[in-house]
């Protein structure tokens, strides 16, 4: 069900995600005070190419993390196998990805004419 | 009966460390979809987060924080148990890792109302 690549990935994203976790609640802490608005969010992100690759990367790593993670979860408590639990494996990395993916740009590059 | 080993803190550690990943992984689409409306749905996303100002949403959102924190720990806990050569002190890591989330949670809930 896991193997050493897939193993090793959920290891190597969790490590990658760990200081960019604790920088995310950092910035929560921090942008929460006073409430939130979009223009707020898009003041701090927008056109910034360093908040695009911590995001960028947070969301690459959180794809194939949540991915093998739901997997796990999958097999031992639902009983999923073979090509259905592969195939759920590739759907939720996948829609985690697309979905990230629009997030970071819409609240980095796309207002910003790139 | 409760088998034996679901008795013991470290079985809490492992269910506490999944079921706030699976918690994770069913929040961020939602997360996500919220955020990629910010250029081409700024209203709605406004009307959103305006949303999140209601106290009950404040509460929902410390529980979020929470998880994240949690899970965090949790996993850093794991991968120093997997990776450093230590087998003793984990139930003292596992409390830390509860208490170290509600600390990050709370800091967030206290910024946030």
């Amino acid at each position: 069900m896991l193997n050493i690549h897939l193993y090793m990935a959920q290891r190597l994203s969790a490590l990658i995600m760990a200081p960019l976790t604790i920088g995310h609640i950092a910035v929560m802490i921090y942008a929460v005070q006073g409430g939130l608005t979009v223009d707020e969010i898009l003041s701090r992100t927008q056109g910034s190419l360093s908040w695009f690759l911590f995001y960028g990367s947070f969301v690459l790593a959180v794809a194939v993390h949540a991915a093998i993670g739901v997997r796990v979860i999958s097999f031992e408590w639902v009983g999923v196998k073979g090509r259905a639990l592969n195939g759920l494996t590739w759907l939720v990395f996948a829609g985690l990805l697309w979905l990230g993916a629009r997030a970071v740009y819409a609240v980095t590059f796309a207002g910003a004419g790139v | 009966m409760i088998r034996p080993h679901r008795t013991h803190p470290l079985w809490f550690a492992f269910l506490l460390h999944r079921l706030s990943g699976l918690g994770l992984a069913l929040f961020l689409p939602v997360h996500f979809f919220m955020l990629s409306m910010a250029v081409s749905q700024p209203d709605q996303l406004g009307r959103l987060l305006r949303f999140t100002d209601l106290p009950l949403v404040k509460v929902a959102e410390f529980g979020l924080v929470f998880l994240l924190a949690l899970h965090l720990f949790g996993g850093l806990r794991l991968m120093a148990l997997e990776i450093l050569p230590w087998n003793s002190r984990q139930k003292t890591l596992a409390g830390l890792a509860v208490a170290g989330a509600f600390f990050v949670a709370t800091c967030f809930f206290l910024k946030a109302i």
